[in-house]
């Protein structure tokens, strides 16, 4: 893709600007390539002096060992309750931010009700506050309603962490649909809930899909608040369960390499799904306000 | 028969009123579940941390929990006379002014590269885009791993070149131990950052640049007269996402070092997160935390106000 902010070269110079582009970006990514390969590699390949830059050998072996399918080693890591537990959780807390988020951008994009600007901003700064600083009342507030350690409590703090973002988000995307549609709606005699179920919500679609990915993998790789509300099986999700592959004296760096590779599968399909349209997408909201 | 005019029109205007007033209803109704959520998540701990940072409540003495208007301020005395807390304070404040500006170059040289690159443009972004795969949570783990002083790959790789005779210790060493987080930490970000430049440089109109191709600019007064110019507000939006995000580290930092040893690589909120959940000192606490919040409130406002000035020009 040749862009209008770029002057025609000569093809040499063109050949060592994609040449460096080339080089550098691979270079970058070369940490996450060996983590990959660490995934699956065998044990003895793993940590060895000086290193196997590549592997001579590819097993299933760590991923096999997480899910107790091998019988060499004993599943010491719960695997499966955290992937249910942090599907749970994304997808809960996705689905609520999702739906409120929405309604509050559409709130703030067509309606100069009195204080928007302060609800806004307010709304906005939320964000500002890391969950650390939150998690110790949070704790002791969930503790009254018997909601520590369970995926429920959680997935609700989620919903608060997530709605700032898909609320700047929706709004961007809202006011980018024509208000004439809504007017007209109102003549027609549709009523506000009416002309926004019906006339603007469709049209928010692709908008509402962006900001569910990002509430989605948001969720996914918390680790803050995670750390401090979850304690057992029954409700931590798989950044706080990554903990599991280091003892005192000794990591398990395979299996958690493995663990990591797992976790980043809807973090792949969202890249491979949005490479092309990320690069517009991220800014979309962001800049015609 | 004709129709009165008063009441045909009345009936209208009563819909028309009712209409008008559901108007200054229906945000509210739209705004309520969220309002009332972020009120339970946030704003209600934050009103209660503000209550506890003027007690000296400790978690395993439930009774300090009371509050005692001749000690209130001790917390926010005890801070400031808590060396640690300075010193990670501004520690905080370098390690985001140093990472989030050599991240913005980075990327910016990235981004001007990236819009130049003729062939394979659906690979490049794929590569760029590998870094934002891993959570932070990952990424810590990871890079605490590479320089891990025994087993880790930095050492053994560099020993086995034979640049390095003795393994060091590069998470434990000042100041190794805060450049290995920093660099973890802007290899997880500069992504996010060139995208951001390399959506604004694609958006740039073509026009201007033909106009100073034939009144003869060189490439570099184009760059520096007019894509920086008109870029400022990617560069602005770059620039408040990830200051925000810097300000608020904590799991890169909390997973590779703990902030430790001895505290020379703490910063506020591993030292918040310290305070409150291993010592279990929620009143000073959340001393701590209110003065870290207040700041990162006010410097946000600051950031939205140059961003909000820079939308205006666009």
């Amino acid at each position: 893709m040749l862009t209008h902010a770029v002057r025609p070269h000569g093809r040499s110079r063109q050949a060592i600007y994609n040449l460096v582009a080339f080089a550098i970006l691979t270079l970058g990514a070369l940490p996450a390539v060996w983590i990959i390969f660490t995934a699956f590699r065998p044990a003895s390949e793993v940590n060895t002096t000086p290193p196997v830059w590549i592997p001579q050998q590819i097993t299933l072996d760590a991923f096999a060992s997480l899910f107790g399918l091998n019988p060499n080693y004993a599943a010491g890591v719960p695997v499966g309750d955290y992937l249910r537990n942090s599907m749970i959780t994304a997808a809960l807390s996705t689905g609520f931010a999702l739906a409120f988020g929405t309604m509050g951008g559409y709130a703030f994009s067509r309606f100069e009700f009195k204080g928007h600007r302060v609800v806004f901003l307010l709304i906005m700064l939320s964000r500002a506050v890391p969950g650390i600083a939150l998690s110790l009342p949070l704790f002791l507030l969930l503790r009254n309603f018997g909601l520590v350690d369970t995926v429920h409590g959680l997935a609700f703090v989620y919903v608060a962490v997530n709605i700032p973002f898909t609320v700047w988000l929706m709004d961007g995307f809202f006011r980018q649909i024509p208000r004439d549609l809504d007017e007209s709606a109102y003549i027609d005699g549709c009523g506000y809930w009416t002309a926004f179920w019906r006339v603007d919500l469709p049209l928010a679609l692709p908008g509402m899909a962006a900001a569910g990915i990002f509430a989605f993998l948001a969720a996914w790789n918390e680790y803050q608040l995670a750390s401090l509300l979850t304690r057992t099986p029954a409700a931590k999700t798989f950044p706080v369960g990554l903990y599991d592959f280091t003892s005192q004296f000794t990591v398990d760096w395979r299996g958690m390499c493995a663990m990591s590779v797992l976790m980043m599968i809807p973090a792949i399909l969202f890249v491979i799904g949005t490479q092309r349209s990320m690069v517009r997408g991220l800014t979309f909201g962001a800049i015609k306000g | 028969m004709i129709a009165d005019a008063a009441t045909v029109i009345a009936p209208v205007k009563a819909r028309r009123s009712a209409f008008e007033r559901r108007k200054l209803v229906f945000p509210w109704i739209l705004l309520a579940p969220t309002l009332f959520i972020i009120a339970a998540v946030v704003i209600y701990p934050m009103i209660y941390s503000v209550y506890v940072s003027f007690t000296p409540f400790n978690l395993l003495r439930p009774e300090t929990f009371a509050f005692d208007a001749s000690r209130m301020f001790r917390n926010y005395e005890r801070l400031l006379e808590d060396d640690v807390f300075i010193t990670a304070f501004f520690r905080t404040i370098i390690f985001m002014a140093v990472t989030v500006n050599l991240e913005y170059v980075i990327a910016l040289g990235l981004s001007q590269l990236i819009a130049r690159v003729t062939w394979g443009q659906g690979l490049i972004r794929t590569l760029l885009m590998i870094p934002m795969m891993f959570a932070p949570v990952l990424v810590g783990f990871q890079y605490a791993w590479f320089f891990n002083a025994t087993v880790g790959l930095v050492n053994n790789a560099l020993m086995s070149i034979g640049l390095m005779t003795t393994p060091k210790a590069w998470l434990v060493d000042i100041p190794t131990g805060i450049f290995s987080i920093g660099l973890a930490s802007m290899w997880m970000n500069i992504p996010v950052t060139t995208i951001i430049l390399l959506a604004g440089t694609l958006s740039l109109p073509s026009e201007v640049y033909e106009a100073a191709e034939v009144d003869g600019a060189s490439a570099w007064q184009q760059f520096r007269k007019i894509t920086m110019p008109l870029l400022q507000p990617f560069v602005l939006i770059a620039l408040t996402v990830r200051s925000l995000d810097v300000g608020r580290a904590y799991d890169i930092v909390r997973i590779m070092t703990d902030g430790g040893p001895a505290n020379r690589t703490e910063v506020v909120w591993t030292y918040v997160g310290e305070m409150a959940i291993q010592n279990s000192r929620f009143g000073l606490a959340s001393a701590m935390s209110m003065v870290s919040v207040i700041v990162g409130i006010l410097f946000t406002l600051y950031l939205f106000r140059q961003l909000m000035k820079s939308r205006v020009v666009q």
